[in-house]
């Protein structure tokens, strides 16, 4: 099968370029990141992220044949059908709107200072309980697929309000970790969070597309957490 | 916390409201007076459009339309504006162009304003 792989190495190249390669898969249909094993082992130079292999760190996303997800759980089946009989090319490039840094490896930085900005932490002032803070499984239940997220930037960096105001909006993965620790009843600063997103940039560049939640490889929908939190803001606000 | 001092209402919040209430105004008025037009169909005559338009309902809705039309226009241009005229595609040039360009759509669109509701109101 044909590969088309995106190529950069700042420091050999002028600017990026998109390499081919000819990949014998024995009619398997592997993961994207095994046929990346094969291309590796042709090509030694070619440099991409992976650790767990299985859909967990969230360290190798990749924009494959134009729809960003994680190499490790996405079938060559389900991302360009008909590529096994040769009838279409495996195009793989970085993820879109983030500096690349070589190849298929991206600078996640801005992602994180975002990340950051949300405070993904649980914020409590009052004297903590001998053993723990408790929850009551209705409680807990609220955390549901929010929690999930393993911060791959799949969602991110496929939205255009991501793509245009990186410092100013907060992109879809923050947004959906600020509204994990609203939701959670441990949490006491949920005026100081919501205080942060009502600016027109923060939260409300959201234009609702949908982008994040049509990638998410863990079927989390940042969408609806955004609503959420438009809502919570709504309430105090009218 | 991201401050914007020319979005309509500084403040996140109230332009995803009015822009969401002011585009039910405009639809409600568009289909209601689209109604009108089919219902009516060929029979209209200008002495009866001219009356429809100066009743006094008509006009406090039109004023109305004219103002949510001026509203929703400056809070979608604004957005884009912000999106496309960044320092992202044009390096230093982009606040001065973005100024630039917001300035002349508020001045044109306050000139649509009060040119509406000169038309409106004008006894024309």
């Amino acid at each position: 099968m044909k590969v088309s792989i995106y190529r950069y190495n700042p420091e050999t190249d002028r600017e990026p370029y998109m390499q081919e390669y000819e990949v014998d898969t024995q009619g398997k249909d592997l993961m994207v990141l095994d046929v990346l094993a094969l291309v590796k082992e042709q090509d030694s130079t070619l440099a991409y992220r992976r650790a767990c292999r299985e859909g967990v760190c969230g360290s190798d996303g990749l924009n494959m044949n134009g729809k960003n997800g994680l190499a490790c759980v996405t079938a060559l089946s389900s991302v360009a059908p008909g590529v096994l009989e040769g009838r279409k090319t495996l195009v793989i490039r970085p993820l879109p709107g983030l500096p690349v840094i070589r190849d298929l490896v991206v600078d996640m930085g801005m992602f994180y200072e975002q990340y950051e900005k949300v405070q993904p932490y649980l914020i409590n002032d009052t004297p903590a309980p001998a053993i723990e803070r408790l929850q009551s499984p209705a409680e807990r239940e609220k955390l549901d697929g929010l929690y999930e997220c393993i911060l791959c930037a799949c969602c991110s960096t496929s939205c255009p309000s991501f793509w245009w105001n990186p410092e100013k909006f907060l992109g879809p993965a923050a947004l959906l970790q600020g509204y994990r620790f609203m939701a959670d009843s441990r949490d006491t600063a949920l005026e100081e969070r919501l205080a942060g997103m009502q600016d027109p940039f923060s939260l409300f560049r959201c234009r609702g597309i949908m982008n994040c939640v049509a990638v998410c490889p863990k079927g989390l929908n940042p969408t609806r957490a955004i609503g959420n939190i438009r809502n919570l803001l709504l309430d105090r606000a009218i | 916390m991201v401050t914007s001092v020319t979005s309509l209402g500084r403040n996140g919040i109230s332009d995803w409201l009015v822009q969401r209430v002011s585009a039910v105004l405009l639809g409600v008025y568009l289909i209601g007076l689209a109604g009108y037009l089919i219902c009516t169909g060929s029979d209209l005559e200008y002495a009866t459009w001219h009356a429809l338009m100066t009743s006094l309902p008509m006009m406090i809705i039109n004023t109305l339309v004219v103002f949510a039309i001026a509203a929703h226009a400056w809070i979608g241009l604004w957005i884009v504006t912000t999106d496309y005229l960044t320092s992202l595609q044009l390096k230093g040039a982009a606040t001065g162009l973005r100024l630039l360009v917001q300035s002349v759509l508020a001045l044109l669109l306050l000139v649509y304003v009060l040119w509406g509701l000169w038309m409106i109101w004008g006894g024309a």
